[in-house]
């Protein structure tokens, strides 16, 4: 074998030459010159809507040479819930993880802090409302940026017709399509009468009293109309108040106008029951009528969302956020933020909201009035009131104000929805207190 | 099975040093290769069974934020509450009907299917192991469509002769009863399966001589198939307990543990608490509370089923 001489000038230029190799080598921008990022989004239930979050975070990586991992991962039987809890325990898996309404709190041990991110965001976009700081900020760190994708709100979607002919009341007159509300007398008393009207026609409103969200969401509603908390920001029992005791009332004459099995609903029923044309109202976002629109037009073309009846403390509609948060084990921090900021620009939220028909619902103030609810039809109008364009409603989430981590074992316990329940089912007033004063007593354990 | 070393004997083999020697020998052993062969399904389960099972011990013992040890806090928490002791009652009151019925019913159905000419068995077998075979995830959701609170095809077809609606699962007795409902009809099965192979290994003669004695078919059962097949049942009741406290999949799909909490169960209100409650130790605690029970309970059976064997 020949060997051969290496020279000194050889070898110093060689040594130079791996030398500035070495140097430039971080600066030289390849395919993915800036890492990986894995994203778990939430699998969104109409069809084609991850499409246009993928387009949008395909767009952005290859702008800024990111190697992109995306997996929507459904809510059906709570996957996202298991894959947050597995994630958290194991610290490690995705990037950026879109959490659910009260996950942020949760898991706020392991959230990156987003505050630089949010402040020219919310300028950008205009102020977020309540909800939305109570279930995504501790201690003045927002802890995810509020997704417009898969954010709802549940109000009343009732059918035109009916709602007319048995209980004289003309939603389309009272949300006109294009204009601002004229629901003065859109009260909760007006409700009950309408409900009372509806059931004797045959038609009774769709509102369920099992354990599920959509039941839930709306007692904590009609709570809130009322004032009625089961414990307070400062996180003290307040279940034996007046005004607990005023709302059960409201919703034991209800209950009575109500299909009898309303206690086994769950998040499908309310939808089924106003598709089949069984009733003349339901709390729901968009989907029951989007669904109605390709199996039952006849029933969509009477459909139309509106507001929420307003109570003795105001008109509060159910409002459930979800939020891109950063895992604080996340390897890539600066591109997640990079991403985040992408989807939140006003062009990228029209785009995500235009692929899910108008169902997202954008957190911020000034993206309420997209064309899209204007549009959507038929009828035209049909969903314009959804994202309450003239902010005539608090928006809100059950069991708040309590402290976020207590007010989720109320919302999953389903403790307004069973008081309810217990308390037009026969059970003294004062022992369906009793009841509830000792569960939200155990949820305060820390 | 002798447990003796495969190839030439130790005798012939040239001495070589002992360490080696005794490496080779156990090397050489069944006992040895059997567990060798075994071994990546033992770390197969150590890591998917054993980890986890200890994973959520040691998460039972902490805190709400699980920072913090408090040992046996979350159980003495829960020991306070009236949901917890409404869910054992609950859970005791599913598994212990549903494995009894599921039990009955396996029997009774292993009879007739042992009575069946040979020919036309294999076909009858499979047929009634069809619901033990669809994954029970599956399977519910077809009930809980027959179950439906609106639309339940058995209130339709009950409407036709004038009865219901019946509120399947709106209401708790009826809930109950639905839940129960399913599970026997998905592990009935089983207990025929196994109750059919037992009834298979009694000896003929058993019954050739009751039958000379006199016996009528009722002391045929009691007296020579159910000794026969007490070991069998004591073993499949006790699998089946198990694995019917355990149950998740049928009342989450059909109930989700409502109305009130009526048809709650140990693991669909651990989840309830742990995962979507996010209280993750106290929802490990609601989960490991029957453990101890259980296994005092498999070690008494499990006992008897062995002296049985050494006494035969």
């Amino acid at each position: 074998m020949s060997r051969r001489k290496l020279d000194r000038r050889q070898f110093v230029a060689a040594t130079a030459a791996a030398s500035a190799v070495m140097i430039t080598a971080p600066y030289v921008r390849g395919a993915y010159a800036a890492g990986k990022l894995s994203i778990g989004f939430w699998d969104h239930w109409v069809p084609g809507a991850n499409d246009a979050s993928t387009e949008l975070c395909k767009e952005w990586a290859a702008k800024e040479k990111v190697d992109l991992e995306i997996d929507y991962i459904t809510s059906q039987g709570n996957k996202n819930l298991v894959t947050i809890a597995a994630e958290a325990q194991a610290k490690s898996g995705h990037d950026i993880f879109q959490m659910p309404t009260w996950w942020c709190h949760s898991n706020s041990d392991l959230m990156e802090p987003v505050n630089d991110i949010m402040e020219p965001i919310i300028q950008e976009n205009g102020a977020v409302n309540d909800t939305v700081k109570y279930l995504g900020m501790l201690d003045g760190k927002w802890m995810g940026v509020p997704a417009c994708v898969g954010s709802q709100i549940k109000g009343p979607c009732s059918r035109i017709d009916l709602m007319k002919k048995h209980a004289g009341i003309d939603v389309q007159e009272m949300y006109p399509a294009g204009g601002p509300p004229k629901a003065e007398n859109w009260t909760t008393d007006t409700f009950l009468k309408a409900a009372e009207a509806c059931h004797k026609a045959g038609v009774p409103f769709g509102i369920g009293l099992g354990e599920t969200s959509d039941n839930v969401d709306t007692a904590g509603a009609f709570f809130k109309a009322f004032g009625a908390e089961l414990v307070n920001a400062k996180g003290d029992l307040t279940v034996k108040t007046d005004a607990v005791r005023q709302v059960l009332e409201f919703y034991k004459k209800l209950i009575a106008f109500l299909p009898p099995d309303v206690g086994a609903w769950d998040d499908a029923s309310n939808n089924k029951w106003l598709i089949a044309g069984k009733g003349a109202l339901i709390m729901n976002p968009p989907s029951a009528w989007a669904v109605a629109k390709r199996d039952a037009p006849q029933v969509a073309e009477q459909c139309w969302t509106h507001g929420f009846p307003a109570g003795p403390k105001g008109r509060f509609a159910p409002f459930l956020p979800y939020f891109w948060s950063i895992w604080s084990f996340s390897k890539n921090k600066p591109a997640a933020k990079s991403l985040l900021v992408h989807l939140s620009k006003p062009s990228s939220i029209e785009k995500m909201v235009d692929a899910s028909g108008g169902y997202d619902l954008p957190a911020f103030e000034k993206l309420t009035k997209l064309k899209i609810w204007v549009e959507q039809g038929p009828p035209k109008g049909t969903i314009f009131h959804y994202p309450d364009p003239y902010q005539q409603q608090v928006l809100s989430i059950a069991a708040s104000p309590a402290p976020p981590k207590v007010a989720q074992q109320i919302y999953f316990q389903a403790t307004q929805t069973k008081m309810c329940l217990r308390y037009a089912q026969g059970e003294s007033l004062e022992k369906t207190l009793t009841w509830a004063e000792g569960e939200c007593e155990g949820f305060l354990r820390s | 099975m002798v447990d003796t070393a495969i190839g030439e004997t130790a005798a012939a083999r040239p001495r070589k040093a002992a360490g080696r020697s005794s490496l080779r020998k156990a090397l050489k052993r069944k006992s040895t290769t059997a567990f060798l062969m075994t071994l990546p399904l033992i770390l197969l389960i150590a890591l998917l069974v054993v980890y986890p099972a200890f994973y959520s011990v040691h998460l039972a013992t902490l805190n709400k934020s699980m920072q913090r040890f408090v040992g046996f806090g979350n159980f003495e928490f829960l020991f306070k509450r009236d949901t917890f002791w409404l869910v054992v009652k609950q859970s005791c009151i599913f598994a212990i009907t549903a494995v009894v019925f599921k039990a009955l019913i396996g029997f009774i159905v292993a009879h007739f299917v042992h009575n069946i000419p040979a020919k036309g068995q294999r076909k009858w077998r499979g047929m009634l192991l069809v619901p033990w075979v669809i994954p029970p995830a599956m399977s519910t959701l077809a009930w809980l469509w027959l179950f439906d609170p609106s639309y339940s095809a058995f209130n339709y077809t009950l409407g036709f002769f004038g009865i219901g609606p019946i509120p399947w699962t709106g209401d708790a007795a009826w809930a109950r009863f639905s839940v129960i409902l399913v599970n026997v009809w998905y592990g009935a099965p089983f207990f025929m399966i196994m109750y059919l192979a037992a009834l298979k290994s009694v000896p003929e003669q058993l019954y050739e001589a009751a039958a000379i004695d006199g016996a009528n078919w009722w002391q045929r059962i009691w007296y020579v198939t159910l000794p026969m097949m007490r070991n069998i049942i004591a073993i499949t009741t006790l699998f089946s307990l198990i694995v019917t406290f355990a149950n998740f999949d049928i009342v989450r799909i059909l109930t989700a543990g409502g109305p009130l909490d009526k048809t709650h169960i140990f693991a669909t209100w651990a989840f309830r608490v742990g995962i979507e409650g996010s209280d993750i130790p106290l929802g490990a605690s609601v989960s490991l509370f029957m453990v101890p029970i259980l296994a005092v309970a498999a070690i008494f059976i499990l006992r008897d089923v062995n002296k049985r064997g050494n006494e035969s």
